[in-house]
């Protein structure tokens, strides 16, 4: 089943005292994410990912275009108990204590009284924040409010989840366990569509990703096939004080550190670069092929952005 | 009520109580105290007069500012620090955010009024030594205050739904104001003709009739109110507050809540 449907969402604002000068916050995007994929929505500060979540979520409204949760329309009530969200940069009533405000939420998501209690426990349990549950959020700092978003975003099990930025603000340990809850999100079968520019989570965590840039969706592919694919290159590290003369006649980017040789040589060289190893009676660590990166396929669909602004351009896009 | 309007109402609640809202009182009870002390000393025979105008008037002013300055942040706040995404992203449609918010801060004043009202009493039987049956019309000027509250409220909330904090406390102390002073411009526009005699007619019924809200005089001099106006008050405030609420909620219905 279909889990979100965007169909030509255009989104422009009025600017300027008089409101007559229109700028483009995003073009005419049309989007397909299965359920239980994880999507990851790539691109710059500004592109566009911001206001994708809030059409999604009804904060904003579209100029033209339409989208669909679960087969029903983002303006239909029925979609909210469904779709957890978590916005960038959380913010939260700063009287409350942790526990009041998952209580609080989960009423208004309508989760029965019984066994509501529970599930914020278990949801504060999940996000380590048990310990600081009776608090007011005022004394939390970034990375608690960040965890405490998450809590909340999936606090009523929702069928899908979507997460502005959920690595902002967190520390290592915290990034960690912000991969580990969207793994078990996905483990449950949950769609998690999630907009970062930390290209090493999106990664590791997404089935699908899609690059946007000025507003525009540059491109949208599987990971595991942007990264199958292998440059004709290979990798080879051995061990040796130095380069060893012939290797750069290969055709070999080779650097030295410490005792050992890196070197990256065109994939038909593989054999001869074997031989050279066998011959000077150096030891081989490793051989691998040079693999395509989400990084490289990111970079590539970013760089006609780089070419001449176009009309809409030189008016200016924001997120 | 629908349970998510009551679920924001205790929020907006209990936020304000804990937002030390009601520290408000202390200040309150110091003034009347100092007041009630001051005025058993140098008034003879006009002490209830006395006490009882300061009173509800003090309780009037205090509860006007709560209301302007917690009305015109209820929604700009959580659109600035964007707590209201993580509501508008659940199953509460943007009316009943409104509704819920316009109640929390009512029941706030309505708590607030109480415990002034209790000052004023206290201060009262400071200086008279006892009650009287007349005192009874001091509570209906006090409910008739809290009418006052509520139009305030919604006055705030409508204006905030679509302008900057700044101006709609500007635009809503303008209009208490103007209110206030509308039995005058009823009075105005009586006397004035042509296209500037209509303008004023429509100044007069269009501003809240805070006028007719004002009781404290004739209470203080122990004058009954009469029941008619009580009923035909509470319907005025009643209308006037539901037609700003569903002015915020017309014009947060369809706001893109940047």
């Amino acid at each position: 089943m279909t889990a979100i449907e965007i169909l030509d969402l255009e989104k422009s604002y009025l600017v300027g005292f008089w409101r007559k000068r229109s700028k483009l916050a995003l073009r005419p995007l049309r989007l397909t994410i299965e359920e239980g994929e994880v999507f990851g929505f790539l691109g710059p500060n500004g592109a566009g990912k911001t206001t994708t979540l809030k059409l999604l979520m009804g904060l904003v409204f579209p100029t033209a275009g339409r989208a669909r949760i679960l087969g029903m329309e983002v303006d239909d009530p029925r979609v909210k108990s469904q779709i957890g969200f978590l916005p960038e940069q959380p913010y939260f009533y700063d009287h409350l204590s942790a526990r009041e405000l998952l209580n609080y939420y989960g009423q208004l998501s309508g989760m029965p009284a019984k066994g509501r209690s529970a599930r914020v426990e278990q949801m504060l349990e999940r996000v380590g924040l048990s310990e600081s549950a009776g608090v007011q959020l005022r004394k939390f700092s970034k990375g608690m409010l960040q965890r405490l978003g998450l809590a909340q975003a999936v606090l009523h099990d929702p069928r899908v989840v979507f997460l502005d930025e959920p690595m902002s603000g967190l520390d290592p340990m915290g990034r960690r366990e912000v991969r580990d809850l969207i793994q078990q999100l996905r483990s449950e079968g949950k769609t998690v569509f999630f907009s970062t520019h930390i290209l090493s989570d999106a990664e590791a965590l997404c089935d699908r990703v899609g690059v946007i840039q000025q507003g525009e969706l540059r491109g949208v592919g599987a990971v595991a096939d942007l990264t199958s694919g292998t440059q004709g290159k290979v990798e080879i590290i051995f061990c040796a004080p130095r380069v060893p003369t012939g290797l750069t006649s290969l055709g070999a980017e080779a650097r030295v550190s410490g005792n050992m040789v890196n070197a990256v040589l065109p994939e038909e060289q593989q054999d001869a670069v074997l031989e050279l190893l066998r011959r000077e009676r150096l030891k081989l660590v490793s051989l691998a092929p040079v693999r395509r990166s989400l990084e490289e396929y990111y970079i590539q669909k970013l760089r006609p952005a780089e070419g001449p602004p176009k009309e809409e351009e030189r008016k200016g896009v924001g997120a | 009520m629908n349970s998510r309007i009551g679920y924001i109402a205790f929020n907006t609640f209990r936020e304000a109580v804990r937002d030390r809202v009601l520290y408000n009182l202390i200040a309150f009870a110091l003034l009347l105290s100092g007041a009630a002390i001051l005025v058993g000393q140098i008034s003879i025979d006009i002490e209830r007069l006395v006490v009882v105008n300061l009173g509800l008037t003090a309780v009037s002013l205090f509860g006007v500012v709560i209301a302007i300055f917690i009305g015109i942040g209820l929604v700009s706040k959580e659109m600035d620090k964007r707590t209201l995404y993580t509501v508008l992203s659940r199953p509460v449609r943007r009316w009943e955010f409104v509704v819920g918010k316009f109640f929390g801060l009512t029941g706030t004043l309505v708590v607030n009024t109480f415990f002034m009202a209790l000052g004023v009493f206290l201060a009262l039987l400071y200086v008279t030594h006892r009650f009287e049956r007349m005192d009874v019309w001091v509570l209906v000027a006090l409910y008739f205050i809290v009418l006052q509250f509520l139009i305030v409220c919604a006055l705030a909330l409508f204006f905030s739904s679509f302008s900057t904090p700044l101006m709609s406390a500007v635009f809503t102390f303008a209009l208490f104001v103007i209110g206030s002073l509308s039995e005058d411009l009823r009075g105005f526009a009586r006397i004035t003709h042509g296209v500037g005699g209509w303008i004023a007619t429509a100044i007069a019924y269009g501003v809240p009739n805070f006028s007719a809200l004002n009781v404290i005089n004739q209470v203080a001099h122990g004058d009954a109110v009469a029941g008619r106006l009580i009923l035909y008050n509470s319907l005025y405030a009643l209308l006037y507050s539901a037609m700003a609420i569903s002015g915020a909620v017309l014009a947060f219905q369809r706001r893109n809540l940047k």
